[in-house]
């Protein structure tokens, strides 16, 4: 028998916006409203989008000792990443890795003073707290009692700054604790879709009233997990599980800018994760594979698995899409596959599709030009 | 008058063709329609036959032959226009069939029968 789907706090008000629920990691999540997957999408980029992304999980991690510094220097053996240079106040994106130099997740993490706030994808949260578990010097904390909202559009600063003053003057990839009616927020200026925008951490009991504010505005729609997908791959961002497991390097991923320089082969933290050697050396010598950008020339979607050839003809693939889908900001086809790093942006492949070979454009990710608040 | 099969086609004879389209029902479940392929006009086919493939934002679907027969038209606009299928699904129409046998329609559910399996 399948196991119980988990809720948010927000199953509810998804219905009352005539949201079709669906099974996701676990949990019953939205994947669209009654307007569909297309129209959500065009109004994120346009005014501003809410999404439910309270699957996800939160966990503090924070030192025994009481001196962040152990807490971050404890992180850094499990993620490649530089932790203790994190200013309070700043998130930063973070891989974990395993000993083969796969990737086990992405999450991000941010310095909050004494402790750090870990944001991990739902389905590897059980598996990532685990890992965090094997730090003696830190106690892991998973946060059971807050939902997490996105607020994601050109209009999203306005409209918090009207219910959160403070929210405008924060920068990308700010994280902050700020007041909402007596009700502790925790805000980072981030998200998942290539626009300016905000992840809002709620506690259970503010959740609804906290969501139903923003969405009395006019310019702010619920938008599914639908969108999400086509938003983030508009914008090159890799979802884990597709574009990238345990079975993927951060260089082939296309992630190795996430792994700072004072934590590479030369640097001054060097190394002391799992995998620190095929991960750093791979980046050394440059990986074989990387996940690049691609555009079908026509208006067929090219999906996950579908094969990448070099000729019209013959061969054997030379790469598989990881994601892909329409997009529709792009007003085509998009799709993101790992495949040999020396082919030139520009070079014309063939994805199969159906018995039909189709030419596709290598092209530089992401696809739509960001504008995030810097 | 219309009639409808299990795949949720809707079916109209016109003179001894049928034209074949998808239902409201149906396009709402596909989502955002963003590309569709049609059959070669000419091609004979078998009832069953996957012939259309319609790709929505969400994942690619097939349209069956509700009967054998010849492809004697495609409703080519929907190329350039696929959304066509979501905004009105009744008058989008994807192929007219030539079937081999005559009568090959009857034996379809009409709305009342359809609209009891969608329930």
């Amino acid at each position: 028998m399948a196991e119980e789907l988990r809720r948010t706090g927000l199953y509810d008000l998804h219905v009352t916006h005539g949201a079709r629920m669906v099974p996701f990691a676990g949990w019953e999540m939205p994947v669209q409203y009654a307007t569909g997957v297309m129209a959500e999408h065009l109004h994120t980029r346009a005014h501003a989008g809410l999404f439910d992304v309270g699957h996800m999980g939160q966990v503090l991690v924070t030192p025994r000792d009481g001196r962040l510094e152990t807490a971050a220097l404890a992180l850094e053996r499990l993620i490649p990443a530089d932790v203790l240079g994190l200013p309070q106040g700043r998130q930063r994106y973070g891989l974990f890795t395993n000993p083969d130099g796969g990737i086990l997740d992405d999450l991000m993490f941010a310095n909050r003073g004494d402790h750090y706030l870990l944001v991990v994808n739902a389905a590897c949260a059980d598996q990532d707290i685990a890992h965090l578990k094997t730090l003696d010097e830190v106690v892991v904390t998973p946060v059971t009692d807050r939902g997490l909202l996105a607020l994601q559009g050109p209009d999203a600063v306005q409209v918090l700054a009207r219910i959160v003053p403070e929210a405008a003057a924060m920068r990308f990839m700010d994280s902050r604790i700020l007041d909402w009616q007596g009700t502790e927020l925790w805000i980072s200026r981030s998200g998942y879709t290539g626009e300016d925008g905000f992840e809002i951490s709620v506690p259970d009991v503010q959740l609804v009233a906290f969501a139903k504010a923003l969405l009395a505005e006019d310019t702010v729609a619920p938008i599914g997990l639908g969108a999400r997908d086509s938003l983030r791959l508009e914008a090159g961002m890799p979802l884990y599980g597709h574009d990238m497991d345990a079975g993927v390097t951060p260089a082939a991923a296309g992630l190795g800018w996430a792994i700072q320089k004072l934590r590479r082969h030369g640097g001054d933290r060097a190394g002391g994760f799992p995998g620190a050697e095929i991960v750093l050396e791979e980046m050394d010598r440059g990986a074989a594979q990387t996940r690049r950008g691609l555009r079908p020339e026509g208006r067929a979607p090219i999906r996950e698995g579908v094969p990448i050839f070099a000729d019209a003809e013959g061969g054997t693939p030379i790469g598989e899409v990881s994601s892909g889908g329409f997009g529709p900001s792009v007003g085509g086809p998009v799709a993101m596959a790992r495949i040999p790093t020396d082919i030139p942006d520009g070079t014309t492949l063939y994805a199969e599709l159906r018995g039909k070979r189709l030419p596709v454009t290598v092209t530089p990710l992401p696809f739509i030009t960001p504008s995030y608040k810097r | 008058m219309l009639k409808y099969t299990e795949d949720h086609e809707w079916l109209r004879a016109e003179g001894d063709e049928i034209v074949v389209g998808i239902t409201r029902h149906a396009s709402e479940q596909l989502g955002d329609v963003v590309f569709v392929e049609l059959p070669e006009e000419g091609r004979e086919v078998e009832a069953g036959d996957e012939i259309v493939v319609i790709e929505s934002v969400k994942a690619a679907s097939d349209i069956s032959a509700p009967v054998a027969g010849v492809i004697v038209a495609v409703n080519a606009d929907l190329a350039d226009n696929p959304g066509a299928v979501n905004e009105d699904p009744l008058t989008a129409w994807f192929f007219r069939i030539k079937p081999t046998e005559a009568g090959a329609i009857d034996g379809f559910m009409d709305e009342a029968a359809y609209n009891d399996l969608i329930g």
